[in-house]
């Protein structure tokens, strides 16, 4: 019988208010018994994991992530972006389709299973393309798309401009219930831009990116979701006037639905100017300015912006944190800014860079995990998943709060290196993934017993 | 007076205090390097004023110049002022190169470096491309012009036309016309004009003016966008160029009505002060941002500033390369 104990951590689950110290029994890969004081162990010797000091929870959920594969192995694929997230502490990653071929057919969506059941470290749910090809002309077949297991449609990076189409899919999306994850941008204000547009990108002499480009299109696609009844979900918000018309949209009762990446909620549009700059009036550029490891689509924003993306979150007008992870290779990011992808590797560094919230007293940690387990299952509508309720899949995450360590991109399991941190003092550390009830990351430091003699379960 | 034996060799200077290794912005000068680099550039007019226009003192070592963009007065300016210190000067331009080839900018600065540069020149319509490959080689390298970020060799050689009319450079009230969303020039121009002690007005539509500018972003300017008002007390004027394509973009509705409210006119450069200098960083549409009566008056300093430009180089290059030594 396949089964794991945790013994000693701090259980936190969101989704039934759970806070206590126990141990956790995981039983053909799912959540078996969780109790105090040795309730959940078992009778007979099993592996068992000591998390004593860390933190036991149901494992993340990504509603957004690049896994590149098929067409760009050379930036990442599904073993090694799926190894990414698992070390990143995330046992579901949904894969955006925006890959060579794109993920519009069932045979795509079909390649993408077979290789996450075959190479995949932790679950890997597709997302397929809102429009053939993504070219924003004509609705994908959804009937087939959903049949073969999709999860949501999103035409990620192009965003569908043609409000008629967008209205058109938002329709009938219904049909299957899919919902529309939606890039907002309006491609007109944002074309050439580099950067935020802002004090920043005056001073590097960059093109800019207004919020208004986002904020238009946000406001889009409230108006269609409630003309519609279809469900739409904002990726990466980046801006306060995108969280203003959610934070309304969800007061009048609109299906809508938003994230925000690790990034946005914790830098500004001032990361490009690289380490070493001051931040002081006027200060002279470091020479590691233009750092193409900050560029990212939407831009990092303001202190303004980031100020009401953690607000949002709190509230709950934002409901889920996703990473929008974005592997590029070195080849498409030590280049000209202007040329750079953009994009962060944003797996391996999400949980610790949103703890500094916790860390700073800006956000509790109940509420930030449910951003990152039952809130992003809600709106897969997939109640097995991010939680910890007896049954459910066996997919736990274990991390240590306090532990530090400084980011070493080069040992990424992500082919992916591009990533503003590197160097970069972080606090909150993954120590173990349980996918299924199976041990997809286990860190150095992190004891397993593979059979447990010493169990006294009747004392 | 120098004697003629030290007029046959080298300007003698003290360039003890410069430590600099690359020229990419004037954001991180000190006052008193700026300083440095005018009084060097006295000493430099010098020499173009001999009969013989050359020194020594760069013999045997290689400036590159990478234009990935065109220019005329910005290369020449450089090849001359290499020459005039008898250092080797080798241009390389885009087209015809590897470049062509699809080789990143870092190989090709790496590949230039192990040919022997001593110091890299470099035009490139990538805001902060100099920066990239100062991140990746040893050697000096010069920012010829990048994007719209910097040009901080045309902003040495219009702080030193100024002062050279002007006695100095601190009081002096500075205005800006036209483009300033898109100029290095006005980027760089702010920064050097603030550290010496002027006062930088901007004048420009809305529409080119970038955002930012009353934040954290640059010393404190002021913006004026009434022309007519912007020129009142003005000490000296610099109209940018006006790129045509600008109205198809949709930054505005016409040439005409540019021209109209920003042009530089006999009329307008009236409500200056008396003897107010006109510069312009060219090339110039004539009959746009400048009329020809303007850029060819008493008070135009415009060819004066392509003369200077070539001793403000060889200041840099002699402080860069040569003051090691």
């Amino acid at each position: 019988m396949r089964q794991l104990l945790i013994v000693g951590g701090r259980i936190i689950d969101p989704s039934q208010g759970i806070d206590m110290v126990g141990d956790l029994f995981i039983a053909e890969g799912s959540i078996a018994r969780v109790g105090r004081n040795k309730e959940a162990t078992p009778s007979e010797p099993c592996p068992v994991l000591h998390a004593k000091g860390m933190v036991v929870c149901p494992g993340f959920i990504d509603l957004h992530s690049h896994l590149r594969e098929p067409g760009f192995e050379e930036k990442e694929t599904i073993a090694t972006g799926t190894l990414a997230a698992a070390r990143g502490g995330f046992t579901t990653v949904c894969c955006m389709p925006n890959t060579q071929p794109p993920i519009d057919s069932e045979a795509a969506v079909e390649f993408i299973q077979s290789k996450a059941d075959a190479e995949g470290a932790v679950r890997v749910l597709p997302i397929g393309c809102i429009t053939k090809g993504r070219r924003g002309e004509e609705m994908v077949e959804m009937g087939e798309l959903a049949e073969a297991g999709v999860i949501a449609l999103s035409d990620d990076g192009n965003p569908v401009r043609d409000s008629r189409l967008m209205r058109y899919a938002l329709e009938y999306s219904r049909l299957f219930d899919l919902f529309i994850i939606d890039h907002c941008e309006d491609t007109s204000l944002s074309e050439g831009g580099m950067m935020n547009e802002g004090w920043v990108s005056t001073r590097l002499g960059l093109k800019g990116i207004p919020a208004a480009a986002e904020d238009t299109m946000v406001a889009r696609d409230i108006a269609l979701a409630e003309l519609t009844g279809g469900r739409v979900h904002i990726a990466h918000v980046s801006t306060a006037g995108s969280v203003d018309l959610i934070r309304r949209a969800k007061d009048k009762g609109i299906a809508v639905t938003a994230e925000v990446t690790p990034h946005h909620l914790t830098m500004t549009d001032e990361r490009v100017m690289g380490y070493g700059w001051e931040n002081k009036k006027a200060s002279p550029l470091p020479l590691s300015c233009y750092d193409t490891n900050a560029k990212v689509n939407p831009p990092l924003r303001t202190e303004r912006d980031l100020q009401a993306l953690v607000e949002a979150l709190k509230e709950g007008v934002i409901d889920a944190i996703a990473t929008d992870h974005a592997p590029h290779t070195d080849v498409d990011k030590m280049c000209e800014f202007d040329l750079a992808a953009f994009g962060i590797s944003g797996l391996e560094t999400a949980l610790a860079t949103v703890f500094a919230l916790v860390h700073r007293g800006e956000i509790d940690l109940m509420t930030l995990l449910s951003k990152l387990t039952f809130e992003p299952a809600k709106i897969l509508r997939k109640s097995e998943m991010g939680t910890l309720k007896v049954g459910a899949a066996g997919d736990v995450t274990i991390f240590d709060l306090d532990a530090e360590w400084i980011v070493d991109p080069s040992a990424f399991a992500s082919k992916g290196k591009n990533t503003p941190l590197a160097g970069c003092l972080l606090k909150g550390k993954v120590m173990a993934t349980i996918y299924g009830g199976d041990i997809s990351y286990r860190d150095d430091a992190m004891k397993l017993e593979t059979a447990r003699r010493e169990v006294k379960s009747k004392t | 007076m120098r004697t003629t034996k030290q007029r046959e060799t080298e300007p003698s200077l003290e360039v003890a205090t410069w430590r600099r290794r690359h020229i990419l912005d004037l954001d991180d000068f000190a006052r008193e390097e700026i300083e440095l680099v005018l009084e060097t550039t006295d000493a430099m007019k010098e020499v173009l004023s001999r009969e013989i226009k050359k020194v020594p003192t760069l013999r045997g070592k290689t400036l590159v110049t990478m234009f990935y963009e065109p220019s005329t007065r910005t290369r020449v300016s450089f090849e001359q002022a290499a020459k005039s210190l008898s250092a080797d000067i080798i241009n390389l331009s885009a087209s015809g190169s590897s470049v062509e080839k699809g080789e990143s900018l870092i190989d090709t600065a790496r590949t230039l470096q192990a040919l022997g540069a001593d110091a890299i020149v470099m035009r490139h319509y990538h805001a902060g491309a100099p920066y990239l490959i100062a991140q990746h080689i040893e050697v000096n390298v010069i920012n010829g012009g990048d994007g719209c970020h910097a040009h901080p060799t045309q902003g040495l050689l219009d702080l030193y036309t100024i002062r050279e009319h002007l006695g100095t450079v601190e009081g002096v009230r500075m205005v800006i016309i036209g483009d300033i969303t898109h100029s290095r020039v006005a980027r760089s121009n702010i920064w050097g004009l603030s550290k010496m002690g002027a006062q930088v007005v901007l004048s420009a539509p809305p529409t080119l003016l970038p955002v930012g500018l009353d934040a954290s972003a640059f010393p404190p300017i002021a913006v004026e966008q009434n022309l007519d008002r912007a020129l009142e007390g003005a000490d000296v004027i610099m109209p940018l160029r006006l790129q045509l394509e600008r109205q198809k973009q949709g930054l505005l509705p016409s040439i005409r009505e540019y021209i109209q409210r920003y042009q530089l006119d006999a009329k307008r450069l009236a409500k200056a002060k008396p003897g107010a200098l006109v510069l312009h960083p060219g090339p110039m549409n004539e009959g746009v941002e400048i009329t020809p009566e303007v850029a060819q008056g008493a008070q135009s300093v415009i060819e004066e500033q392509v003369t200077n430009g070539v001793a403000v180089r060889m200041a840099l290059l002699y402080l860069l390369m040569g003051g090691a030594q």
